[in-house]
């Protein structure tokens, strides 16, 4: 990756990493949560994954350049093969996650902050994973989380879907390539967003 | 980059009313005395303020003529009242905020002032009302109330009014609740005098303000799937003459007219006003800032003016392609929105106002900071809401904020010494002459300017 799309790459991160503890303490602000500063946080969680989508994909388009610059004969033939759908794919498994997450039921807060918590090196991970397995709530979580599921009482709103729409963060993976695990929409449900 | 400044706009002499805080030196604010509305009435004569702890205060304008030549036309306390309290919603497990978001005055019809204010979830109907004479002289009662020994009755006399000090009393008389389910950001009263309406993020009612247990339901934004939703409504009002038009602004941007004729339910708007945006100007923050956080009726009806975080617009009813006039507020925040996200900042909602002849807006900033554009000189001026900068009876200086990399003369501030903590959100001008209201945090100011009673 060239050093501007670095920059933004990093900027990008910085700024979901900013908006979700902004998403986690406006759950304790009194009043209850604010419809409009919520959607808005997700609009920012948002324009942050696109640019950096634009910018992975736009580094990764490069990087087959130089590749392709770099390698000769059979090594230029198969690279771009390789890397090139790779971005687009990244791109079709959103759009998958964006859908079936109208099915799937609210992963916990405690997926959000282990991803962001997660120190492991995901750089050299397999973009192409992605495993469906949610994560129990066994894994690694802050004490001060709620180790409950929310529980959907029928017919009330899913209000944290309204983030799992606009931002399928599993595709950021927060500082990896990490695109296969879903940060699904947090139960924002738990701070009884009004259900109407 | 810096504002000009223009010497020529009459800088009006400041009358300050500090009037919240008992010791003034100190430099904590208790968060319940931090303003959060201010409104004129009709008239100009009164003055309401509400604020984070639900109370409100009225000022009143001593009448001019006094012997005293500088008291002329001073606002001092008529009342101060609760209006919310903190509840509880016990089904949402939810608190709700006593703070007064809006106070909108009804146009006086008789003897009392009546004025409509609200918390996120309910409205209130307050009667204002002075009372300066007392009956004397009962005949079953003396003096102090006690009842009087029958026996001792022997005539009967006539209560007589006799004038005593004056009182303000204030009552509530209606209490408009469980009509939102998200939180109220507006009301705003019809000019027929009978109904208002009140807006939150997704729905607007209107109410008539005689019935309290039901009101319509003129606007759902409300998406079937909440996962669709992509805008909320900021701000609403009613045109200021014609009972049948109000106007609601989105978080998208977009300014909706409605007419309530068309149907009953206003969904579908009369007309859209919406700029489309500069793909150059593309950034993280794009959405925010393009949120309209207060929306005001031009008094002449013609016009609308809103303030999104940047700037400030002045749109024609008859144009909705465009603005008419755009008015860069604080630009130099441009490069600093990263910043500004971090410490929330970025979600302050400014409110704006028209002076009476609609040729001046006016809309604050930080630093205590306020903002005043003339339309037709294009002359604009930024002035300081500050104890230091404002002795009485002086003229408030203008103030420069220089940008980065532009030349920086004296008594400028540079854009990173900005006080993001001192924030002017709430402004308000008198409907007739040059008074503004300003409200500093926990602080009102409020500046006369006597020199020029007219405005350009």
């Amino acid at each position: 990756m060239n050093a501007s799309a670095m920059d933004v790459n990093t900027e990008a991160k910085r700024i979901l990493a900013v908006s979700i503890s902004k998403l986690y303490a406006s759950r304790s602000q009194r009043g209850g949560l604010r419809l409009h500063r919520s959607l808005l946080l997700s609009l920012v969680m948002r324009s942050a994954r696109d640019i950096y989508h634009s910018a992975y994909a736009q580094a990764a388009a490069e990087e087959a350049a130089a590749a392709m610059d770099a390698d000769k004969e059979l090594e230029k033939v198969s690279e771009p093969l390789v890397k090139s759908p790779e971005p687009e794919k990244v791109e079709l498994e959103c759009r998958e996650r964006e859908e079936d997450k109208e099915v799937e039921e609210e992963e916990d807060m405690e997926d959000v902050f282990e991803s962001e918590t997660d120190s492991e090196d995901k750089e050299n991970m397999n973009p192409s994973r992605h495993s469906r397995k949610r994560r129990g709530n066994t894994s690694a979580a802050p004490d001060f989380l709620p180790s409950k599921r929310a529980r959907l009482e029928p017919g009330e709103e899913r209000h944290a879907v309204l983030l799992g729409a606009v931002v399928p963060l599993g595709a950021m993976g927060l500082g990896s390539c990490r695109v296969g695990e879903s940060l699904n929409a947090f139960s924002i449900n738990r701070v009884a967003m009004p259900a109407c | 980059m810096g504002e000009d400044t223009n010497d020529d706009v009459p800088t009006p002499p400041p009358h300050q009313h500090p009037h919240r805080g008992f010791l003034p030196d100190h430099n904590y604010v208790t968060e319940a005395d931090i303003i959060s509305t201010v409104e004129f009435n009709h008239t100009g004569e009164l003055l309401a303020t509400g604020d984070k702890g639900g109370r409100v205060v009225i000022f009143q304008r001593e009448p001019e003529g006094k012997t005293e030549p500088f008291s002329q036309g001073e606002y001092n306390v008529y009342s101060t009242f609760q209006s919310h309290e903190p509840e509880f919603d016990y089904l949402k497990s939810l608190e709700i905020e006593e703070k007064i978001n809006k106070i909108r005055w009804l146009p006086q019809q008789n003897a009392a002032h009546f004025l409509l204010s609200t918390n996120d979830k309910t409205i209130k109907l307050w009667k204002v009302s002075e009372r300066d004479k007392r009956p004397e002289g009962y005949n079953l009662k003396d003096e102090e109330g006690r009842i009087k020994d029958i026996s001792t009755v022997t005539s009967l006399q006539v209560p007589v009014l006799m004038p005593m000090d004056l009182m303000v009393e204030v009552s509530p008389r209606r209490v408009f609740a469980n009509a939102h389910t998200y939180h109220v950001n507006s009301i705003s009263v019809n000019s027929d005098c009978e109904t208002y309406l009140s807006a939150d993020d997704l729905r607007i009612n209107l109410w008539h303000l005689g019935i309290t247990d039901r009101s319509f339901n003129i606007v759902d934004i409300k998406p079937a799937n909440m996962e669709d939703l992509t805008e909320v409504i900021t701000a609403a009002e009613f045109h200021p003459f014609h009972c049948n038009l109000f106007v609601y602004s989105s978080s998208k941007g977009t300014l909706r007219l409605c007419d309530m004729r068309e149907q009953a339910l206003c969904d579908k708007h009369s007309k859209l006003f919406e700029e489309p945006e500069d793909p150059s100007a593309r950034s993280f923050f794009s959405e925010i800032i393009s949120s309209v956080s207060d929306v005001k009726f031009s008094h002449s009806g013609r016009y609308l003016l809103t303030r999104d975080y940047l700037t400030a617009k002045v749109w024609d009813l008859n144009m909705e392609n465009k603005p008419l006039e755009t008015y860069q507020v604080h630009d130099y925040l441009r490069s600093k929105l990263c910043s500004l996200y971090e410490n929330d900042c970025i979600f302050d909602k400014f409110e704006c106002a028209w002076n009476g002849s609609d040729s001046v807006i006016m809309t604050g900033a930080y630093n205590n900071f306020f903002r005043m554009f003339d339309r037709n000189t294009k002359r604009d001026v930024t002035l300081e809401a500050s104890r230091e900068s404002s002795k009485p009876r002086a003229v408030l200086k203008p103030r420069r904020v220089c940008a980065a990399g532009s030349k920086r003369r004296k008594d400028d501030i540079s854009v990173d010494s900005l006080d993001f903590s001192k924030k002017i959100l709430h402004t308000a001008w008198h409907p007739a002459e040059n008074i503004i209201a300003i409200a500093a945090t926990n602080n009102l100011y409020i500046f006369q300017d006597k020199l020029n009673s007219e405005m350009h």
